[in-house]
C-alpha cells in the first residue's frame, strides 16, 4: 500500500523541460516511478527523451495539466517550476482537479502558498510542500528528489520537514527499509502536515512503527503529539533540530525560527514525550529506539 | 524581515492608511530641523521624539519623549540616540506630529500557521501590550479569520468590527481603514501588519498611531524596492559577507565552525556538536551554515572563507549527507577550497561524508591527505572529533 503514492501513481512533471526538472525526472524514472508526461504550453506536442536503464524513454509534452490528465490518466504532479511561476502551475493542477501535487519549489512566497493551499481545500486535493523533497515509496514510486538508493521498502513509515534529515534517518535505519517516506517541508504554510501523513501511516497496513522529524518554529509537533495521544496506535519515535538555536534567528527553513517562548526544541519534545512518544536526541539516537522497537 | 516603525509608517501613507507627519533624524541637529519642520505645519503644538528599535517597551525604556519645541526635540533625541534598549541600539529617531488621542484601539493581521490562513485580531482596547490582553482578558481580542483568497473587503471589515465590539459610528471609521491595511498586507507582501495603537483623535479621524511590519523575504521578486529597507548596519559583517555570497549563514557565539547541507541536517549538526561538547570544555556551535543542494568547490571555498573569518572559530565540522549532491564533487570541493584559501586555510577541518558516492568521496580526501582536514565516518563521531580539536 505506502501512503499517497504506490506503483499504480501516474506521474505528471510541471516544469519537466527544465533544467531541474530534467534532471530529477530522469532520476524518477531511474528509481521506476511510471511517468507519463510533461506540461510545457510552449512544448505541446513534442516528447522529451529520457535514459532509462540500457535504453531510452519519450515522455510527451502537453500543453495543460488537463489535457495531460485525460490522455495519460496521471493522478500525481510534481512542480519544479521557479518561484514566480509556482502558484500558476499549482492552480492549474488544483483546477484540473489533479488529486495530489507534490511542489519541490523552495522559496515561495507564503501569500502565494496561502492562496494555493485555500484552493485546494476548497477544490479537495492534496498538496505536499512547497519547498519539500517529495516522497518515494521504496520501490514502487518516488516524486520528487529524494535518493532512491539509500534503502528499500520496509514496514517503517518517515514523516520529516527536512529533506537532508530524512536522508540521514532512512541512512541510519537503511536494513530495516521504509513503506514511505515523506518530506513536508519547511515553510510556515505546507500542503500536508505531520498529522496528516501519521493519520496515513496510521491506515497503512504495510506501515509498522512511524518515525517523525520535526523543527523548531510553530507548533505543528505540538499539536501532532496531541493527534498521536488520540488517533495513533502503532509506534512513533520523534527526533526535533534545532535545541541549541536562538531566539529571532531564521535557520535556512522559512518557518524555523523561535519567537520568545515558542517554536522551542524543548517545548516539542515534551509535548510528544507527553503523548507517550520517544524522542532521541539526536538522529543516531532516534534510530536506535526504532530498532530496538521494531527488534522487540 | 521587519521594518522599522517609520519604515512601516512611510509603507502604510503608500497605501492610502492615515498616519500623522514623521521624519527621521539620526542626529540632534537633524531632529531639531525635523522638529521645526512638524511644527511649522501648525498641525501639533507638540512633536514625539520615537526611537526606531525592533523590539517591543521603547516607551518604559525612555525612548518616547514629547517635545514643545525645536530645541527640546534636540535635547531629547540626545537623551534617545545611542539608548540600548533590550540589547538594540538607537540610531535612528523617528520625530513624529503629536496626537490629540481620545481612544486607542488595536488591530493586526498575520499568517496563522496552525490554520494555513491570515487571522485579524482587533480589540477597542489598544495601547496595552497585545500578549497580556490576549491572556487576561481574551474576550476582549476579536479574531477573525481572513481568506488569503479574498483578503479584507469591506464586508469583512465590516465583520471585523462587529466582532471587535466598536460603537457603530466609530466602526464605520475604522472599517475602511482595514481595507487599507490589508492593501498593504497584500501588496507588499507582508506575514505580519500590525497597529498598536490605532486611535481615534478628538477631531474624530482614525489615525495608525504606530506600525509593526514584517515582509516575506521570498517575495523579494517583485518587490524591487523592498531591498533598500534591510537594516545594513545592524548585520554581522559575517553575515553581511556570507549573504552576498548567497549562503544561508547565522553566527552564534560559538567555536566549532559548523558546515552542512540542507537546514535541517545543519540544524541538528549543532545540536549534535553542542552535546559532544559537553564532554569537551563546553564548546557550542560558532555558526548555521547551509550550503544547500550544489556544494560545489566555489560554494565550499565561500562557505569557509566566512568560517575561517571568524576569530571565535577554532575548528569546523564539514557534515554533508549525499542526497542529490555526490560526495565525490564534496570532496573534490573542499580539496580544491583549501587550494583557493592556501594559507588563509589555519583552522582543522572535520569531515564527515554519506550518501551518494560515499566511496569515492572519501578516497578524493584520503588520496589528498590535506594536514589540516580529518576524515571521521559518522555524524556523532565527527562532532566529537570537532569538539575535541575547538578544546585543544
Amino acid at each position: 500500500m505506502a501512503i499517497f503514492i504506490t506503483e499504480a501513481s501516474k506521474v505528471i512533471v510541471q516544469g519537466m523541460t527544465g533544467s531541474e526538472g530534467q534532471k530529477h525526472t530522469t532520476r524518477m524514472l531511474a528509481s521506476g516511478t511510471t511517468i507519463v508526461g510533461g506540461v510545457n504550453p510552449r512544448k505541446a506536442g513534442t516528447t522529451v527523451t529520457f535514459p532509462q536503464g540500457d535504453l531510452t524513454v519519450d515522455v510527451p509534452v502537453f500543453g495543460t495539466v488537463a489535457e495531460a490528465m485525460a490522455a495519460t490518466g496521471a493522478d500525481v504532479s510534481v512542480i519544479f517550476v521557479p518561484p514566480a511561476h509556482t502558484k500558476g502551475a499549482v492552480m492549474e493542477a488544483i483546477d484540473a482537479g489533479m488529486p495530489l501535487s507534490v511542489i519541490i519549489t523552495e522559496g515561495v512566497p507564503v501569500a502565494d502558498t496561502a492562496e494555493f493551499f485555500a484552493h485546494a481545500q476548497a477544490k479537495g486535493v492534496r498538496l505536499i510542500g512547497p519547498n519539500c523533497p517529495g516522497l518515494i515509496s521504496p520501490g514502487k514510486s518516488n516524486v520528487g528528489i529524494i535518493p532512491a538508493d539509500i534503502t528499500g521498502p520496509g514496514k517503517i513509515g518517515l514523516v520529516s520537514k527536512s529533506g537532508t534529515l530524512t536522508y540521514q534517518m532512512m541512512y541510519e535505519l537503511r536494513d530495516f527499509g521504509f513503506s514511505t517516506a515523506i518530506g513536508i517541508g519547511g515553510d510556515p504554510i505546507i500542503g500536508t502536515t505531520h498529522i496528516d501523513a501519521l493519520e496515513a501511516f496510521e491506515n497503512d497496513p504495510e506501515t509498522a512503527a512511524i518515525v517523525m522529524i520535526g523543527e523548531i518554529g510553530g507548533d505543528a509537533e505540538e499539536r501532532a503529539a496531541a493527534y498521536i495521544q488520540a488517533h495513533v496506535t502503532k509506534p512513533v519515535v520523534g527526533y526535533v533540530a534545532g535545541f541549541t538555536a536562538p531566539e529571532g534567528k531564521t535557520m535556512g527553513h522559512a518557518g524555523a525560527i523561535v519567537s520568545g517562548s515558542s517554536g522551542t526544541a524543548q517545548a516539542k519534545k515534551e509535548a510528544l514525550e507527553a503523548a507517550g512518544v520517544r524522542v532521541g536526541k539526536t538522529p543516531s539516537e532516534t534510530a536506535a529506539i526504532m530498532r530496538e522497537i521494531l527488534s522487540a | 524581515m521587519d521594518l522599522f516603525e517609520y519604515q512601516a509608517r512611510d509603507i502604510f501613507e503608500k497605501h492610502g492608511v492615515p498616519v500623522l507627519g514623521g521624519v527621521i533624524a539620526t542626529t540632534p541637529e537633524e531632529a531639531r530641523n525635523g522638529a521645526a519642520e512638524l511644527l511649522g505645519r501648525g498641525g501639533s503644538p507638540v512633536v514625539v521624539v520615537k526611537a526606531q528599535v525592533k523590539t517591543g517597551g521603547r516607551g518604559k525604556a525612555g525612548g518616547v519623549k514629547l517635545a514643545r519645541s525645536a530645541d527640546e526635540a534636540f535635547e531629547r533625541a540626545e537623551e534617545i540616540l545611542g539608548l540600548d534598549i533590550k540589547g538594540h541600539v538607537v540610531r535612528t529617531v523617528m520625530i513624529a506630529e503629536g496626537a490629540a488621542i481620545a481612544q486607542e484601539f488595536y488591530f493586526s493581521l498575520l499568517l496563522d500557521r496552525a490554520n494555513r490562513t491570515y487571522l485579524a485580531m482587533c480589540s477597542v482596547e489598544g495601547g496595552m501590550e497585545i500578549e497580556q490582553l490576549a491572556v487576561e482578558r481574551p474576550e476582549a481580542l476579536a479574531k477573525v479569520a481572513v481568506d488569503p483568497r479574498v483578503g479584507i473587503d469591506a464586508a469583512k471589515a465590516a465583520e471585523i468590527v462587529a466582532a471587535a465590539g466598536f460603537e457603530v459610528e466609530i466602526g464605520a471609521k475604522v472599517a475602511p481603514v482595514l481595507v487599507k491595511l490589508w492593501d498593504v498586507y497584500k501588496g507588499e507582501d507582508a506575514t505580519l501588519v500590525e497597529v498598536n495603537p490605532l486611535v481615534l483623535t478628538e477631531g474624530g479621524d482614525i489615525v495608525a498611531l504606530d506600525g509593526k511590519v514584517t515582509l516575506d523575504e521570498n517575495a523579494e521578486f517583485r518587490h524591487a524596492d523592498h531591498a533598500e529597507l534591510e537594516d545594513a548596519a545592524a548585520a554581522d559583517p559575517l553575515e553581511a559577507k556570507a549573504k552576498a555570497a548567497g549562503l544561508n549563514y547565522v553566527k552564534l557565539d560559538g567555536s566549532v565552525g559548523i558546515i552542512g547541507n540542507g537546514a535541517g541536517l545543519v540544524m541538528s549538526t549543532l545540536d549534535v556538536v553542542a552535546y559532544a561538547g559537553e564532554s569537551h570544555g563546553g564548546v557550542k556551535p560558532a555558526n548555521f551554515l547551509d550550503i544547500g543542494g550544489g556544494a560545489s568547490a566555489e560554494i565550499m571555498a565561500a562557505g569557509l572563507d566566512v568560517i575561517l573569518g571568524d576569530a571565535q572559530v577554532k575548528s569546523v565540522f564539514v557534515n554533508v549527507f549525499g542526497g542529490i549532491t555526490a560526495c565525490d564533487a564534496v570532496a573534490n570541493g573542499i580539496v580544491k577550497a583549501l587550494e583557493i584559501l592556501g594559507d588563509a586555510a589555519t583552522k582543522p577541518l572535520v569531515v564527515r561524508l554519506d550518501g551518494n558516492n560515499v566511496v569515492e568521496g572519501r578516497r578524493i580526501l584520503t588520496e589528498a591527505a590535506h594536514p589540516l582536514v580529518t576524515l571521521v565516518d559518522t555524524m556523532d563521531g565527527a562532532a566529537d572529533k570537532a569538539a575535541e580539536l575547538a578544546n585543544a
